[in-house]
């Protein structure tokens, strides 16, 4: 049994003394982290604050100067990004990154084919095998783009290339979801739906959401980190981080100055 | 002991005039991303333009004048009408393009000037040798091919480090877009900066066309050497393509020189005679596989990203 | 199973049959030139084949392909001259070199991305080029002769002529029909996929060097049976057989017929090889057109003939 209380035992996910430079540009300073099975994380912060690198970092696309990242129980600081997929960890891209010349069934059903086993079958043709089409077809009926999977993917609108990027993370039936900006560039509609999806996933799987939507974020999240040039300032639950007067004057404030 | 410093004198020779070839196609890639498949196309012309003006006006300088400045036009002319047309496309078409271009300009010499190759012969004041040091002579043509090569690096260093000119070539190696965005005249640095490089790859051609060769596919063969070079010091890098090349040159060199004698102690004459070469070809591969697995942006990267 | 029948399907098709039939229409006319021509197609095209896996399908761009068609011809050409001419041994062992090379040479250059892969697959390629050109014992530069074609069991005579071209053109079938399989293939999607977006893929969870490394290999290996047919067709190897323009060469048959596609490098070779004969028919400087088609085709007609087909039925 899972006591949600008890911080240390029952977390999926920390991250310690995470550093990361480029030349002089500190791009992660000194971050630590923990991150509890079942719960929604938000981290948001300032443009520039060092959130895409954090995940690249997660990832595995980016190798962290020092700092440690336990998943799951596991070191995977030194883990190879391929390997940390298969282990649960799964992410979307801030700027899509899809196989634009594949269809959109085709692209799911890579992220399934991904974790169906090694990939040394030369015979059987892929796009009739239903151990890939079945979930793949499930993952995209999930999002809502069930209509579309036949289609190349370039063919797909800005928005529909975000819910296949959920989809396509979803496919591959992660522990963990790491998910940079799902809701870039989205209309009010569009952003509306993805907010209910990520809702119904919050009951499933433990979730890393950075944002610069901050309804959806206060909607979302069971806790909050703000990153400030690669700095956590603050961490806690949403009320408290509102309140937190650092974090008004670093970002909210900006923040409400915008939304008006 | 002298052959030892003549063969070193020929590797330092030969270095540099890889990297006349060198340093235009490492500009070419760093500054306009371009592949350039054709750059020893424009070394061919260069050889070719000197032996033909040579002859018709029986002076060997003023030939090799007029033959820098017909490859430089032919260069900026192909930058207009090809090459524009390849920015910012995959290198896979540029690869593909330019090697269409070899093909056309193989052809085209053909056509001029027939499959024979050709010869240019070296005026009597340079065709003496120097005594540089007590016992070691040296010839005084691959002299001044190390005078006027290190004339042109200087010169190089000079246009690059301290000109306004050189400033936006080393701003483009870095960073392109930037260039662009400061208002300067693209599309003028870029044909400027190819007809450079042009003139570099003319000059190497006409330069080693009296002791080396003539012939068609001259460019073919070192263009590798060339890449090879431009990948060990660092694409867009100009001091990479300098310290590379003359790394290759000796190596080339001492490597055909001694492996000879040195494989012939244990094989037959004939069998040395064919692996020397070989092997120090390989070396110099072995040496590019080694820096692309331990450091692949090069020695002397242009960009510090 | 059955591929879709549109225009680019049935001109392929229509093509192989017609190249089924070419020893027919040779012994009605008596144009014995014609059946060699064709058997050089065939070949070529099936070294096509193997690199339309690698570039087409797999998105690597390697311009040290022509080394695997030496490989393969001197795997048959030194065997022979050292006196074993049973093709028993010489093909498969012509296989087995080609393979264990292109692991190397794939395991090493895969390591790359870029510029700097179509660089160093360059250089190895060279490298081979100089090994074989400085075995002096074979010929070195000049080239090995081949006494006596590769001997299987009678009633197979590779030295009749008809009977080489048809076993040149089943395994051209059997090459794009064994292509066609494994880019449908969960391999092939792993393949195609890297392709498309590499670290995407890994970041789904393929380690996608594995993946390309054996493409490579199979790819290697399908030239190198190229090669080992080429030594035969023509009795003689050299190292000129794979010195880096012809690798260009290779390249340039795939580009032409449409990369990534089924019957595009059959389309290539053909298209490339009568074009040579009929151009060189007209002027010795033919070459001097190819190379601005070659351009044009790179940036009006991407897709080459099989893309220009794709697009006649929606015309």
């Amino acid at each position: 049994m899972v006591c949600w209380g008890r911080r240390a035992m029952a977390e999926l996910l920390r991250v310690e003394g995470l550093a990361k430079r480029f030349g002089g540009i500190v791009a992660t300073d000194d971050l630590t982290l923990g991150i509890p099975e079942g719960e929604l994380h938000a981290v948001i912060g300032p443009n520039g604050a060092g959130k895409t690198t954090f995940i690249a970092q997660l990832s595995g696309q980016l190798v962290p100067d020092s700092g440690r990242i336990n998943f799951g129980g596991n070191d995977i600081t030194s883990v190879s990004m391929p390997s940390r997929s298969l282990l649960g960890l799964a992410r979307s891209f801030q700027i899509t990154s899809l196989f634009l010349d594949l269809s959109v069934l085709d692209n799911v059903a890579l992220a399934v084919q991904a974790h169906a086993g090694h990939s040394f079958h030369f015979w059987r043709n892929a796009r009739r095998e239903p151990e890939l089409r079945d979930p793949a077809r499930a993952a995209l009926a999930r999002v809502g783009l069930s209509a579309r999977a036949d289609l190349p993917a370039s063919a797909l609108s800005h928005g529909e290339h975000r819910q296949l990027e959920l989809a396509m993370a979803l496919a591959s039936r992660p522990r963990m979801l790491l998910l940079d900006e799902p809701m870039a560039g989205l209309g009010p509609e569009e952003s509306a739906r993805m907010v209910s999806m990520l809702r119904d996933l919050k009951k499933e799987l433990t979730i890393l959401l950075v944002e610069h939507d901050m309804e959806a974020v206060f909607a979302l999240a069971d806790r909050i980190t703000v990153l400030v040039y690669g700095r956590v300032i603050a961490s806690g639950k949403p009320e408290d981080i509102r309140n937190n007067a650092q974090v008004r004057d670093a970002y909210l404030g900006e923040q409400e100055a915008v939304h008006g | 002991m002298t052959l030892f410093i003549e063969q070193c004198l020929n590797g330092l020779q030969f270095g540099l005039l890889l990297f006349l070839l060198a340093a235009g196609l490492t500009l070419v890639l760093g500054i306009m991303d371009l592949v350039n498949l054709a750059h020893g196309s424009l070394y061919m012309l260069g050889a070719y333009f000197a032996a033909t003006f040579a002859a018709w006006t029986g002076s060997f300088v003023f030939g090799a004048v007029l033959a820098l400045g017909a490859t430089l036009l032919v260069g900026m002319a192909v930058e207009v009408i090809v090459m524009r047309r390849l920015y910012g496309r995959d290198h896979l078409d540029h690869v593909l393009a330019t090697f269409g271009l070899i093909l056309f300009f193989d052809e085209l010499v053909r056509l001029i000037w027939g499959a024979g190759g050709m010869s240019l012969p070296l005026p009597s004041w340079l065709n003496t040798s120097v005594r540089i040091l007590p016992g070691v002579d040296y010839s005084a043509y691959k002299l001044s091919i190390i005078v006027v090569s290190l004339g042109v690096a200087a010169f190089l260093y000079f246009l690059v480090m301290r000109t306004r000119l050189g400033m936006l070539i080393r701003a483009g190696a870095s960073n392109r877009e930037m260039v662009g965005a400061l208002g300067v005249n693209i599309k003028l640095l870029f044909t400027l900066v190819f007809g450079l490089g042009a003139a570099l790859a003319g000059l190497a051609g006409l330069m080693q066309a009296p002791i080396l060769t003539v012939q068609i596919g001259m460019g073919e063969n070192i263009l590798i050497l060339a890449f090879v070079i431009t990948v060990i010091g660092g694409m867009g890098s100009i001091r990479g393509a300098f310290v590379a090349a003359i790394l290759v040159g000796f190596i080339d060199t001492l490597g055909r020189a001694y492996f000879t004698d040195l494989l012939r102690l244990t094989f037959s004459k004939e069998t040395a005679a064919t692996a020397a070469p070989a092997l120090s070809s390989m070396l110099i591969y072995l040496l590019m596989a080694i820096v692309l697995i331990i450091r692949p942006e090069g020695l002397f990267p242009a960009n510090s990203k | 199973m059955i591929p879709t029948l549109n225009l680019r399907t049935v001109v392929g098709l229509l093509l192989l049959l017609a190249l089924l039939l070419l020893p027919l229409y040779v012994e009605l006319t008596g144009s014995r030139f014609l059946l060699t021509l064709f058997t050089r197609i065939v070949i070529l095209a099936l070294a096509a084949v193997s690199l339309n896996l690698l570039l087409g399908y797999g998105g690597m761009m390697s311009f040290g392909h022509a080394a695997y068609l030496g490989i393969g011809g001197y795997a048959v050409g030194i065997l022979a001259f050292e006196g074993i001419t049973s093709g028993f041994v010489q093909w498969p062992v012509a296989l087995l070199v080609s393979a264990f090379f292109a692991f190397v040479i794939g395991a090493l250059s895969l390591r790359t991305r870029g510029i700097y892969f179509i660089m160093i697959t360059l250089a190895f390629a060279q490298m081979a080029y100089y090994i074989v050109a400085g075995l002096a014992r074979y010929g070195g530069d000049d080239g090995l002769t081949i006494q006596k074609r590769s001997q299987f069991i009678a009633p197979i005579n590779l030295s009749n002529k008809v009977q080489f071209y048809y076993i040149c053109l089943a395994l051209l079938c059997a090459a794009i029909y064994l292509v066609w399989r494994i880019v449908n293939s969960r391999f092939g999607m792993a393949i195609q996929g890297a392709r498309s977006n590499d670290m995407r893929m890994r970041a789904i969870g393929f380690p996608t060097y594995r993946y390309q490394l054996i493409c490579f290999v199979i790819a290697g290996t399908l030239c190198g049976l190229a090669g080992a047919l080429l030594a035969n067709h023509t009795d003689f190897v050299s190292p000129a057989m794979m010195y880096w323009t012809r690798s260009g060469d290779l390249i340039i048959m795939v580009v032409l017929g449409g990369m990534g596609s089924t019957f595009g490098p059959l389309f290539g070779a053909v298209a490339l090889l009568v074009l040579e004969e009929v151009l060189s028919g007209i002027t010795e400087y033919w070459q001097i057109i190819l190379g601005p088609l070659l351009l044009l085709v790179v940036l009006f007609a991407r897709g080459g003939i099989d893309g220009l087909l794709g697009k006649a039925r929606h015309g």
